[in-house]
Formats: structure tokens, sequence, C-alpha cells
């Protein structure tokens, strides 16, 4: 598979009266063509700017990619003005976004909020593109789409604005897909039921996806990949089965430790003490040193590069140097990769492999 | 919708009839009579002209021959114009007023909207400070002292419109400059605090995303939403544009509604003051009318149950 995305040391930046909020502090990842990489991280960690800077999204001013690059199908994004930029959003790739209630134009009717784009890009007429609307609406799951699509978002439930959102992000077939966390605003019921339409949207139309959240629930069920971020930058990196079953970074060990699972006998949760580094003046050393209880001196002193694990997994910490002592997780973390393991095999396993 | 219609004017008429009961039993207390020259008339004399205008009845007596007539679309005649009707003499000044005021407003919105837009899609540039200026000077200059500087620089020294009076539409160019520049500074101020909040939420994040360009972005997706609070204000301005305002139909000479008013209530001609009162009552309660059938239009989500 060649490579949709890639992302080369890429930061972000935000001016602010208080000085430089360095968001993204050198991050580097890519995609392939139809692979689903999933953004895992606490709030403030990176991941909703690192996507939204992908498509020029972030506010420009205060907000700037100050270096880097974002290749897109070879071609430089990072460095393109905002016309480029609008021939690209809603074509190539588009967005799914967090809350439903708030993404949707409250004055404009649904069908005329997806039409939109195929007028735009695909240079449709009304009547065609009505067309196509019916069939998207069909596609992400709304009964009576020809009715539907002459109504306003608040006619519509939570469940049923976030298909439109789907709707409209898949209305011209790009390809790449970014969905920020697109569950977190719905109660459990419905996310399960948009996880399940886009796993099989998906499928049909086979359009590379980076799915951000926080739930790592969710990153078991739809990911290909897992990227796990903190304090702007990318600690751990690899594939579903690299990061549950053999985690490496004390940060990826905490966040396991922190979900919460029904089978779990334990009732205490793992909590990661502290909170995130303060990013106007990030620490000098590694950025998690501070709430780790497994830092060394030199965890202080200097950034860990990242390290091969295997050919798919790498983690920037310094436990995974040659001189450092051989340090297990912790029991509660071990539990829980035990509980993963027979909770989601069946689904997950069966499907990839 | 029409039920929705019918029940507003239903209770249109009972906030008419309240207004026109209440009004006319404050009247009864402004001090003096409607006498020009009580001093130098007698007793007699004095009684004479009461009993000829109904003065000299208990006031519940007035006030049901008053509303008794008003039910018959007969206001009574001024006390202090000859004896004029008082229905005539409104509907000759209302129209000065009027067309000030219309002007004035269109003007304004249109305007002072523009403004808006501008300040809030360059927010923090060199056009959003401009326009932010002319938002805060249209505030807080009285609108008396600038009529009287449009009337000295553009009236005299340029001579490009007449000074004062009423005799075409020239006449109605410098007055309706200066009762705009008051709408313009609220639409602007209005629009540019409305259109940042619009601009920063998540639909025109989605908007831009879809790869809508910054036209679109903004007449399309933000222009909408941003209405409804500024319709909210300019209705009740629009009114009290519209019904005449005393300062700039005095400085101006403009035989409006405004100087009549004050007038009437200074001689306590109490026809007028009802009649007068009752035309500024309904020309708000009609455009609160008309504001809240708006709000429907823009925004789907106040749109009538029975209207879908």
């Amino acid at each position: 598979m060649e490579k949709l995305l890639e992302v080369k040391d890429l930061h972000v930046s935000f001016d602010t009266y208080g000085g430089e909020v360095k968001a993204v502090r050198g991050v580097n990842f890519d995609l392939k063509r139809g692979e689903t990489l999933a953004i895992v991280g606490e709030s403030g960690s990176g991941k909703s700017v690192t996507t939204k800077a992908l498509m020029q999204l972030i506010p420009m001013p205060p907000g700037r990619i100050k270096e880097g690059e974002i290749l897109f199908e070879g071609r430089d994004i990072a460095k393109m003005n905002e016309k480029q930029m609008q021939k690209i959003r809603g074509k190539e790739m588009s967005m799914i976004f967090q809350d439903p209630m708030t993404s949707l134009n409250p004055t404009m009717k649904v069908g005329n909020q997806i039409m939109e784009g195929l007028i735009k890009h695909q240079k449709m007429n009304k009547a065609q593109a009505r067309k196509r609307v019916v069939e998207l609406l069909d596609l992400v799951g709304i009964p009576d789409p020809e009715g539907r699509m002459k109504q306003y978002p608040h006619q519509f439930s939570g469940g049923m604005r976030q298909r439109v959102v789907v709707a409209i992000a898949l209305a011209c077939n790009p390809k790449l897909l970014i969905a920020d966390e697109p569950t977190t605003a719905l109660d459990v019921t419905i996310q399960a039921q948009i996880l399940e339409l886009m796993k099989d949207i998906q499928k049909k139309t086979d359009s590379a996806t980076i799915f951000i959240t926080h739930d790592l629930g969710v990153v078991a069920n739809v990911a290909d990949r897992v990227a796990v971020m903190y304090a702007g930058k990318i600690v751990e990196v690899g594939t579903v089965d690299d990061i549950f079953y053999n985690p490496k970074h004390p940060y990826t060990w905490g966040l396991l430790g922190s979900m919460p699972s029904l089978d779990s006998e334990d009732e205490e949760l793992y909590a990661i003490p502290g909170s995130p580094p303060d990013l106007l003046d990030p620490p000098k050393g590694d950025a998690f040193a501070a709430r780790n209880e497994y830092a060394m001196k030199i965890d202080l002193e200097e950034e860990p590069p990242m390290f091969k694990v295997s050919d798919t997994h790498y983690a920037a910490t310094w436990l995974l140097h040659e001189n450092a002592p051989n340090i297990e997780p912790p029991e509660t973390v071990k539990k829980r990769m035990k509980g993963m393991a027979n909770s989601s095999s069946s689904s997950s396993e069966g499907e990839r492999v | 919708m029409t039920r929705y219609i019918i029940q507003r004017l239903v209770y249109m008429i009972i906030t008419m009839f309240l207004i026109a009961t209440f009004t006319f039993f404050l009247m009864k207390f402004l001090p003096g009579t409607p006498l020009s020259a009580a001093d130098k008339l007698s007793e007699e004399q004095q009684q004479v002209v009461l009993e000829k205008y109904g003065l000299d009845d208990p006031v519940p007596v007035q006030y049901f021959n008053y509303i008794f007539n008003l039910l018959q679309g007969d206001m009574g005649i001024s006390f202090q114009f000859d004896n004029r009707e008082v229905t005539t003499i409104i509907f000759e000044r209302i129209g000065p007023s009027m067309t000030l005021g219309v002007q004035a407003m269109v003007i304004g919105t249109i305007l002072g909207m523009l403004l808006g837009l501008v300040s809030a899609i360059y927010h923090n540039g060199f056009l959003d400070y401009g326009s932010t200026f002319i938002a805060v000077i249209g505030k807080s200059i009285p609108s008396f002292v600038f009529a009287g500087i449009l009337q000295y620089f553009v009236g005299v020294k340029l001579g490009w419109f007449p000074v004062a009076l009423w005799e075409g539409w020239e006449y109605t160019v410098l007055p309706t400059v200066a009762l705009a520049i008051f709408p313009i500074a609220i639409a602007a101020r209005f629009m540019r605090t409305e259109m940042l909040e619009v601009m920063g939420s998540d639909y025109i994040t989605t908007a831009r995303a879809k790869g809508v360009n910054k036209f679109g972005v903004v007449f399309k997706h933000g222009l909408r939403n941003a209405l409804i609070p500024l319709i909210t204000v300019l209705g009740p301005l629009a009114i009290g544009l519209m019904t005449g305002t005393l300062v700039i139909e005095n400085i101006f000479a403009v035989p409006g509604i405004g100087e009549q008013f004050v007038k009437a209530i200074n001689t306590n001609d109490f026809p007028i003051i009802m009649g007068t009162t009752l035309l500024i009552a309904f020309l708000f309660i009609f455009i609160v009318l008309i504001i809240d059938l708006l709000y429907g239009v823009i925004d789907p989500r106040i749109r009538l149950a029975e209207g879908e």
C-alpha cells in the first residue's frame, strides 16, 4: 500500500498575549490508503490541533504552522494558500466533528448543507446533487431521505445529526476522513451505532481515516494503528495489538490502566497523577517525567528519541534504552491488558488478520 | 399561522384599549387647563367653553364618551388648532416624520450592517478599527450636534442641500443623514459582535471544512444566524425614528409629529395627546408583530408549529 499522507516534524503554535503556546511540537506519522489511524491522548495533548492543521482549519492568526511538512499525495499542504486549500477541503479530505448539536448550520436545510460540497467540487447541478444527497442519507442510515433532506437540523436527534455530519463529510468521496471524537458527545447506545456506521462506510468507500479519541474502547474497535499523543508529541505508535498487548511507554500504561472495564475484578481505577505540562513553557527533557513514577535522571535532562520496538512499534521513553533497568508495567495495567485480550479479540482479531 | 396572526390581532385590540384607558386617566393629572387664556376669562366664560368640549362632565362620563367616539373612529377635535379634526392634523403631520424615519432606518440599517460585517471579517484589522470608530462617534455625539455640523458645512458652506424647511425631496436629505447616524452605530456594533460570535461557532468550521470560500461562509452561513439579535434592537429603534424626533424636526423646521406632540402636551390639548399616543402605540405593537413574524422567517427553530 502506498502512502497517502506523511506528516514530518509538524510544529503548530498559537501566539497569545502570554506568549507562544507550542501546541504541537514535532509530530511525525504516516497513513496508507484505506488505513485507520487512531490518535489518543488526554485533553490538551494536541490531537485536535494536529488534525485541524492538516486541513488548515485552525484559526490563523493566532495559530500558525511553524514548521514541518504535510505531504498529501506528495504535495505539501502546509505551504498551500487559502484558495488552494478550498479545493482540497471537502473533496480530498473532510472532517467529522465532535458535537453534532453545534456542527450543523441551524438555519439551513439539511439537504442543502450536504449539497454544498457536491455543487462546489463535483460541479453537479441541483437535480444531480439532490439525487446524490438521497443516496448519501440512505448510506448513513437515515430513513425517508427525500422527506428528511427538506428538514432543519433541530428536527433531528443527536445521533441522526451525527449521521448527517458523516454524510456531509462523505459527500465527495474523500481520500482522507478525519473524525475528531465523533462519538464523544453522544450517549452510549448511539455511540455504538455511529461506530458501526463508520466501520461499515470505510469498508464500502475505502477512504483512509484518522480517528481522534480518548476512548481506548473505541480504538480497539475501529483502528489499524494507534498513535499516543502527549504534550504535543507522539510518544508511542504501533498497531492496535502492539499498543494493547505490549505497551512500552509509561503514559500508555497510564491510559490503559485508567480505562474502566466491566469484567475487571479490582475496584480501583488507576489515575495518572498530576496534569499535563503548560505548553507555553514546555519542560526540559521528557514532558511526561513529572508525572512518571518510573522517571529516571535522564528524563529530566534530555528528551527521549523514538526507540524501535518492532517494525511497526515505536516509543519515546528512556526505559527502552539498553542501559535502562527492565521495568514491567504495573499489575493493574497488566490485568487490564489481559482483560482487553479477552473482550476485544473476538471482534477485532477476526476481521483484521 | 393564520390562527396565530388572528390571535395576535385580538391581543393588539385589547392592548390598544388598555393604553387608551390608561392615557386618558393619566392625562387628567396634567397640571393646568386646556384654556390658553384662563386668567383673562371670567368664571362663566370658562364654564361655557368647558361645557362646549364636554370637560365639565364627571371624569368617568368623559371617559365613556371618549371611548364611544373612538370606536366610531372619531378622535375628537383639537383645542389649539381652530377646532380641526385630530385625525386630519395627525395624518398631515405623520407624513414628513414617517418619510424621514423610514429613509433613516433603511440607510442606517444597511450601512450599519455593512460596517459591522467588515469589522467582523477583518477582525482587529485596520478596517475593523475604522468602523468601530465610526460606530463610537455615531453613538456618542448627540444628533443635534451632528445636525448643526451638517447644516453648516453641507448646507451653508457647500450649498449642496437646503438647510431647513420641507418643500421637496432634497429637503429630506440632511435630516435623514442626521437621523441615520444613530441606527448606523447601533447596527454596526451589534452586527460586529454577533458576527464574531457566529464566525467562531462549530458550523462555520463545518462549512469551511466543506471547502466553502470566505464569501459563502460569511453570507450563506454567517449572516442569517447573526440577524436575530440585530432585529430585536432595530425594531423599537425604527418606531422611535418613524414617529418623529422632536430635536431633529425642530432643527430642520420639519412639520412633523414630534414637534406637534410636545406642543400638545404643553397646552393640555387632550385630543391631540390621545390621538398621537394611540398612533405611536399602534405602530409599536404592529412592528413588534412584524418582528415576531420575521424571527420565524429567519430562524426555522422559532417557526410556529402550525406553520410547518
